[in-house]
């Protein structure tokens, strides 16, 4: 009880501060409107040559998500006082870390619908893909040669899948089609005697639709194949049901749920008995698959992480579905040329993947630097290259050049979303203004039937 | 005597840092500035011949450059420029910092900017060399465009002036 009230405390706190800097925010940079140029009288923050007038707000809740204060609050005392180690048997710090882990376990079971015995504590959802995907073909790997992925999955589920090439496994990537929806019948034609596994993500973490699961998971059940499925972005943003879907492993992850970093955790389903072969070796911590000691503090966290976000999904959900359709009106009312990229129907309505036309994603964000968005992933930011998920959807090279991705989470507040949709369409009409494609198109000329000098 | 050495290290360690301001890896501030300001955006009438126009780059690379030069007939000399870009930060700022550049000048001497030198004055890293490689390749096409339109008017002068001679 008085944690609660001290957490409604400081989550008031919290608001009264966000607001206050909201408000600073706002203040500044309305000034800033006819002169759009920050210098070194004002106190803005000056980072990697890029300066402002203070700190962004916060749309990127793909990447991460801050810590929910109600967590933190029940992390504390497990740094504090309660900092045994979960293992230790002969003294009370052991037992009761221990006990708290165990209650950490059922909540993060009870958001999906599994028994706490299924479940194991990683470093995170890449941990839980290695695990899932070189453990089970490493396991099985006299009789099962071959695994069925998509195109559009995470980086460290296509890393694994190539490392297990180089092995001398077989991997069929399935096709998305332009919404980004695998085709069934197509996994259903790629699935072989020797199938050890079909992984395929909730889920995308770049665009946000959600592959139909449950269907796969029936033609996996119906084949005998082990199911994995990667729900990092999935958890407590869309109810998951691991008998309903039939998998038998998934990956989850801490810190997108308002949990802290570095803490995650597979599900493993006990009947159908799925094994699968240690990634990392050691004192047998967690029944032998992931030794280690367990990090009490952040395990407590993300179980008390998925039980408000069992308890909260709904809400949330109705929130974000409105301020995702306030910033897609907000932003089409004023532009043209705006695509939504992935299927709209089958989405999570906290990521809004946009291209915008004639303006280049890179030269955008560098404007959007008071809104803290990405162009996709943040790995296809260094890179020159458009995002692999884009171009798995056959969206034109151009368009992939151009997209951004907004993320819509729990603490997204309408105001946020008015400013972002204010600095977003006078950015990109800042840059058609400079774009020649865009003057090519006002003229009636068809870019696509230019010949392009290819660079 | 713990503190005094911890003190001159820390001392040197903290002169030795860089200024945050200019982080290595990310965009310098002239670029920045350009991006901010950029000089020169617009269009002439392509179909004036005092204009050269180039357009180099494509879509599909993430880069498309037009750049324009508006030239004194008789002394050859660039008089204006002009430019729109459709591209990243650096693609912008090279592209504003080569029209900078090209006026005033002969056109002659603009072929000799290069590429290199629009890459240091914006200090952009291997990955945005290509941005300015476009800026000079701009230049170079603009120059082109305009020396074959003068050729052709030229030339279509001469043809008339021939007739004249033909009928008379």
């Amino acid at each position: 009880m008085t944690s609660k009230l001290f957490a409604s405390n400081l989550r008031q706190q919290l608001a009264k501060s966000t607001h206050l800097f909201r408000r600073q925010l706002l203040s500044t940079a309305a000034a800033a409107v006819p002169e759009p140029q920050h210098h070194e009288d004002s106190t803005g923050i000056t980072m990697k040559g890029v300066k402002i007038s203070g700190r962004p707000l916060y749309l990127d809740v793909q990447a991460t998500s801050p810590v929910d204060p109600r967590v933190l609050d029940a992390m504390l005392p497990y740094y504090l006082s309660r900092f045994g180690n979960p293992h230790s048997r002969t003294h009370l710090y052991g037992w009761e870390s221990d006990s708290a882990v165990e209650d950490a376990r059922a909540q993060v079971a009870s958001l999906i619908g599994a028994s706490p015995k299924e479940i194991v504590f990683t470093s995170g959802a890449t941990e839980s893909n290695n695990i899932s995907i070189k453990g089970v073909m490493h396991f099985y790997k006299d009789k099962k040669r071959h695994v069925i992925t998509t195109q559009t999955e995470h980086k460290c589920v296509l890393d694994s899948c190539r490392h297990l090439q180089q092995e001398g496994f077989d991997v069929t990537y399935l096709p998305v089609g332009t919404d980004g929806i695998i085709d069934l019948e197509k996994l259903r034609a790629a699935i072989r005697p020797d199938t050890g596994l079909v992984s395929v993500m909730a889920v995308n973490n770049e665009i946000g639709v959600v592959q139909p699961v449950e269907e796969i998971g029936k033609i996996c059940k119906e084949f005998n194949v082990p199911f994995h499925t990667d729900a990092a972005q999935a958890l407590g943003k869309i109810p998951i049901d691991v008998e309903k879907w039939n998998v038998s492993l998934m990956s989850l992850s801490g810190h997108k749920i308002y949990g802290p970093k570095g803490v995650g955790a597979l599900y493993l389903r006990r009947r159908p008995r799925i094994r699968v072969e240690p990634q990392m070796n050691g004192g047998g911590q967690e029944r032998g698959i992931r030794s280690g000691t367990v990090p009490t503090p952040l395990v407590v966290g993300m179980g008390a992480a998925c039980e408000l976000a069992k308890k909260e999904m709904e809400y949330d959900e109705k929130r974000i579905s409105a301020l995702q359709e306030r910033l897609l009106n907000g932003i089409r009312e004023k532009l043209d040329g705006v695509v939504v990229n992935g299927s709209m129907e089958r989405r999570y309505a906290g990521n809004l993947n946009l291209s915008f036309a004639y303006v280049e994603g890179e030269s955008l964000l560098m404007g959007l630097k008071e809104v803290a968005v990405s162009s996709g992933s943040a790995c296809t930011s260094a890179s020159l290259e458009p995002s692999y998920v884009l171009r798995a959807l056959g969206v034109d090279e151009d368009m992939a050049h151009t997209s951004i991705r907004f993320g819509i989470g729990r603490f997204t507040t309408e105001a946020e979303i008015d400013r972002a949709i204010d600095l977003t369409v006078r950015q990109v009409e800042k840059l058609r203004e400079m774009s020649p494609l865009y003057e090519m198109v006002k003229e009636g000329i068809n870019i696509k039937e230019i010949q392009w000098a290819q660079h | 005597m713990l503190r005094l050495v911890s003190k001159r290290i820390l001392g040197a360690v903290s002169r030795d840092l860089p200024p945050p301001a200019v982080l290595p890896r990310f965009y310098h501030e002239r670029v920045v500035d350009h991006y901010n300001n950029p000089r020169n955006v617009g269009s002439f009438d392509k179909n004036d011949p005092t204009v050269g126009t180039g357009l180099v780059g494509a879509p599909a690379c993430g880069d498309v450059m037009k750049l324009q030069i508006k030239v004194d007939e008789k002394t050859g000399k660039i008089v204006d420029a002009r430019f729109k870009t459709f591209g990243c930060g650096s693609a912008i700022a090279s592209s504003s910092v080569a029209t900078e550049w090209v006026k005033g000048k002969q056109m002659e001497e603009v072929l000799s900017i290069k590429n290199t030198e629009i890459a240091k004055h914006l200090s952009l890293p291997p990955v945005k060399l290509h941005c300015s490689m476009l800026a000079e390749d701009a230049i170079k096409a603009a120059v082109k465009d305009y020396e074959a339109k003068r050729a052709k008017s030229t030339a279509s002068q001469e043809e008339t002036s021939g007739e004249k001679a033909a009928t008379a």
